[in-house]
């Protein structure tokens, strides 16, 4: 038994704080094992952040150690430290992540957004990376709600208040609106920052007797089980939970990237951890753990916001914009002044110790005594494998019939309300609220690509990056709808002249005590395994998000969130999606199919939910990526841009927006017109070309043995199909370009 | 020729300013820190974008009771070349270099886009060489840029021909539509009645690179070194 103070010890715990606390009984007896005793309070509440399922993964350990992280130009594996990290040559490094924030968005979207931005970025920088970009995924409710309407801007608000100060762009990311995230959005928040090859920090203590500092920000009673509530379903009755959302302060957080980056520099820094999930408790363990060593922590040294804190609620606490610094001894002095230029806290509050143990004291008494290993994922923490049962709605979807939709269907009225339709029309609602443009980097503002181009200042290089995730398709089948979402994010890297390197993922999925939520969970996680082999883009973390469902309306769509990191070894290749002049000769690369499963055009313009996946084949897809990177290559391009959500035709339509342009295209005989024009089978893309390089074009094409089919040209306005009048651009213009901000300024 | 470049705590465009000045450029550029008071010797300077001091009060109201912008009172009010660019035009309004203030967009939101603008004068040494009938691509990133002053203010302005830029369409239409943040008279940009204070919301810093897709900014740039090479 440590030798606690009797006023600190005086509470034996039973049962029934611990299963109120989040954990559960077996969890409680293992806890007793552990220590050889009954835990106290404060350690109970260790115990119940670190093991909740947010900081633990335990319920999903199992199935992330089946994806691959392997690979040659991989630095930091996945589960290492704070972030992957990936060598992109010319001596630099790319750390890069995405998390959600999915909970706190929904009871407070303004903050929780904000603070979700905040905790990415420092999970970029506490490795020494400077974040260069920021890019996100959102999954909103219907739009037609006020509701929904009061979390886009909130949540808009908060991502752009929270990066425009900050000074990191947002430069990609996607947004989709269903009915089934109508309680619970999805904010995923995901950063990239480049640091010197050899020049990052780890999150781990080392040198017994090392001092221990907090920087930053002073803490306070704000997000105090944080991570335990974010492993709880959503339901209406979250709004009591609302001091479990932080407070972010985009300031402090900018002068903590400059004075971190800036103590880097000293080379006195042994190890740094920032504070995210779980606060004090994570970081002293996570980096004690790391290096086997302990850590004695005078908590009553913290700077606080506020008066009486006790033991569990400082090292509970999520307040933002902090970390912890473990310095040389005898040099803290280099570090001190560091802070001191930025007029941040830098408090001495912990020392190395061996042993392993970490050891809380308030006002010299110990008020916890737990071994850093027994907390931690990969250490002491709980791992399950969860029950697995086919979805019972998957019997709804093995009856759709293509036969069964008539092919009479009017599409120009299609046509015009998918352009409006809030899934496909233009974002620009949101993301005009968003510095795109900061630090001068970002190559999209004049030509729209793709993937996010981010140039790299001092090199020939540039980066490029996309989240992408089309629910739909993981709905009807979670495996393929997973490799979908990957290759999707590859092709996006390819179209615009990129080599796809890696990912990172923000799985969001339901209550994983579902057997139904848990078999999507596994089976998309075998299907990212799968497509990820295929790209040789290893998985370098990220983040699980479960419990994403609402008392009223069960599981959200499974939404596995793919943020992928491509490199342009040289910027030259960067290719845009928007066509250039009237008369370019338009292709399709890929092949037209008989295809309208999962559609937009079928869900939202038809109202048919239940579907199979649209038609996808994971070697098809490789091979017409290496196809696109020779054609974009050969400098034969004009534009290059994948066909997604909306079909063919939409992929046209935003080719064409940019420059006014318009097309004429003929259909292809024995392929349905709707399925021609809207369908969403995989793996095609379509390019323009000048005239004089049609022959070249067809040459690679057919040396690469590519499917390809000729559409027509680019003309200065019109749209016409097979040489009939179909619309103008000016038709599409208005209903793409505006019907999101229309929506949001209407009020019920 | 030596340029200055602001950092207060918050900026955040400093880094991009200095980047054209030295790297685009090759000028000499420093870095001058807000808790300084030595302009080392710099020939103008420029108070870059950014939300100085995190800008929780009103922009810019803090930044302009820092030790730095008291010497760059004084270098002004001796006539020397200080130039704003969005956040940096709002500390310059803060202390009084320049007239008016920047009020909340009319659309209440942050905005980060293209627009476009179009020389209001050609007698400043940021306008002298671009044409009165060119239209620049510069993009815009705010909260706070829509330019207000009382009525005697404005027509002094107009009278003296102290505004630099006005918000246009792409066919260089001043009109409404064209104004992207509700600014009086579609002003996007200022100078002091001496012509050595210049303030704008745009950010030209962001339109000087050919990678970037887009070098009208360069003419602002072009137009200051131009005149002031000659002058010096």
């Amino acid at each position: 038994m440590p030798n606690f103070a009797s006023s600190n010890f005086k509470s034996v715990e039973n049962l029934e704080t611990a299963l109120k606390l989040g954990l559960i009984a077996e969890e409680y007896e293992k806890i007793k094992e552990i220590l050889g005793r009954e835990p106290n309070f404060t350690e109970l509440s260790i115990f119940s952040v670190m093991w909740s399922e947010h900081c633990s993964y335990k319920n999903s350990i199992i199935w992330l150690k089946k994806l691959p992280k392997k690979g040659s130009r991989i630095l930091a594996e996945a589960g290492e430290e704070n972030a992957g990290l990936v060598d992109i040559g010319d001596g630099l490094a790319c750390a890069f992540k995405i998390e959600s924030h999915n909970h706190p968005s929904a009871i407070e979207p303004y903050q929780g957004a904000a603070t979700g931005v905040g905790g990415i970025n420092r999970d970029i920088f506490t490795m020494g990376a400077r974040p260069i970009a920021s890019l996100n995924s959102l999954r909103f409710g219907n739009l037609d709600l006020d509701k929904t309407k009061w979390l886009v801007r909130g949540v808009a608000k908060g991502i752009g208040d929270y990066g425009n100060s900050f000074g990191v762009p947002t430069v990609a990311g996607e947004v989709y609106f269903d009915d089934c995230y109508n309680v619970n959005p999805l904010v995923n928040a995901m950063s990239i920052g480049i640091v010197e090859k050899g020049k990052t920090v780890s999150a781990t203590s080392q040198g017994l007797g090392n001092p221990v500092f907090i920087v930053g920000s002073a803490t306070g009673k704000d997000g105090i089980h944080g991570a335990a509530f974010a492993s709880k379903d959503i339901s209406e009755d979250s709004a009591k939970d609302l001091p479990s959302v932080q407070v972010g302060d985009p300031f402090q957080e900018k002068l903590l990237l400059e004075a971190t980056l800036e103590a880097i520099q000293t080379g006195a820094i042994v190890g740094m951890q920032d504070m995210g999930a779980a606060g004090i408790t994570c970081s002293t363990s996570e980096m004690s753990a790391k290096s086997g060593a302990g850590m004695k922590i005078w908590l009553d040294k913290v700077p606080m916001r506020q008066a009486n804190m006790k033991p569990f609620e400082i090292l509970l606490s999520e307040s933002q914009e902090r970390m912890l610094v473990v310095v040389e001894k005898g040099r803290e002095a280099e570090v001190e002044k560091v802070f001191e230029k930025w007029d941040l806290h830098c408090d001495l509050i912990a020392e190395v110790t061996d042993g392993g143990m970490l050891e809380y004291y308030m006002h010299d008494e110990l008020v916890a005594s737990v071994p850093a290993e027994c907390l931690v994922l990969g250490g002491g923490a709980p791992v399950y494998e969860r029950e697995t049962k086919v979805p019972s709605y998957f019997a709804e979807i093995n009856k759709f019939s293509l036969a069964d939709i008539s092919e009479n269907q009017d599409l120009k009225k299609a046509a015009l309300a998918l352009a409006a339709e809030p899934n496909i029309a233009s974002k620009r609602w949101i993301y005009e609220q968003y510095d795109s443009m900061v630090q001068t980097n970002t190559t999209n503002t004049n030509a729209p690509a793709d993937a996010a181009v981010i140039r790299i200042k001092g090199t020939n290089k540039a980066l490029a990056a996309k989240v992408d995730c089309n629910p739909y398709y993981v709905f009807a089948d979670p495996f393929k709808g997973t490799a979908i979402a990957v290759s999707e994010a590859a092709r996006n890297v390819v179209c615009s002249g990129g080599e796809p390197v890696a990912i990172t993922n923000c799985l969001n999925f339901g209550n994983p005590y579902n057997p139904e939520v848990y078999y999507q969970f596994s089976e998309s996680i075998m299907g990212m395994r799968e497509a990820c082999l295929r790209f040789d883009t290893p998985v370098t973390g990220g983040n699980v998000s479960f419990y994403n469902q609402s008392a009223d309306g069960g599981a959200v769509m499974p939404t596995p969130s793919i943020g992928m990191l491509g490199i342009l070894d040289n910027i030259d290749l960067k290719t845009t999606l928007s066509f250039q002049k009237e008369g370019d000769q338009i292709y399709l690369i890929g092949s037209s199919k008989n295809d309208i499963a999962s559609s937009q055009y079928l869900i939202k313009y038809l109202g048919v939910k239940y579907s199979p996946a649209p038609e996808f084949n994971l070697d098809e897809e490789y091979h017409m990526h290496q196809s696109i990177k020779k054609i974009i290559s050969s400098g034969l391009t004009n534009s290059v841009h994948d066909v997604s959500d909306g079909g063919l035709f939409i992929t046209l339509l935003e080719s064409a927006i940019q420059n006014k342009l318009g097309f004429s295209i003929r259909t292809k005989e024995g392929i349905r017109k709707d399925a021609f024009l809207f369908g969403e089978a995989q793996s095609r893309a379509v390019i323009s070309i000048s005239k004089d390089k049609v022959n070249a074009l067809e040459n690679i094409l057919q040396t690469c043995n590519q499917a390809f089919e000729y559409l027509g040209e680019v003309t200065q306005g019109k749209i016409l199909i097979d040489g009939a009048d179909f619309l103008n651009i000016e038709d599409l213009s208005s209903p793409y370009l505006n019907s999101i901000g229309d929506k949001m300024e209407h009020q019920n | 020729m030596k340029f200055g470049v602001v950092v207060f705590p918050g900026s955040n465009c400093d880094q991009d300013t200095i980047n054209v000045l030295r790297n685009v450029y090759g000028y000499e550029t420093l870095a001058l820190w807000h808790k300084d008071t030595d302009l080392h010797g710099c020939d103008f300077i420029f108070i870059p974008g950014g939300f100085s001091y995190g800008d929780y009060l009103r922009c810019g109201a803090v930044a302009r009771f820092s030790p730095i912008m008291e010497s760059i009172i004084a270098f002004a009010k001796n006539g020397g070349y200080v130039m704003g660019i969005c956040n940096g035009f709002q500390v310059l309004c803060e202390a009084h270099l320049l007239p008016g203030v920047l009020l909340r967009n009319d659309s209440q939101k942050f905005i980060c886009k293209n627009i476009f603008l179009k020389p209001a004068t050609n007698n400043t040494i940021l306008t002298q060489n671009i044409p009165m009938d060119s239209v620049l691509k510069i993009p815009i990133a705010h909260a706070e840029g829509r330019y207000f002053a009382d009525e005697a203010t404005i027509n002094a302005l107009e009278k003296n021909n102290q505004i630099l830029f006005r918000y246009c369409n792409e066919d260089g239409t001043v009109n409404a539509v064209a104004n992207p943040n509700g600014a009086i008279n579609n002003i996007a940009g200022i100078c002091n009645e001496g012509r050595n204070v210049f303030g704008m919301m745009p950010h030209p810093e962001r339109a000087a690179e050919i990678h970037l897709g887009n070098t009208d900014g360069r003419l602002i740039f072009d137009s200051i070194l131009n005149n002031i090479l000659q002058t010096s």
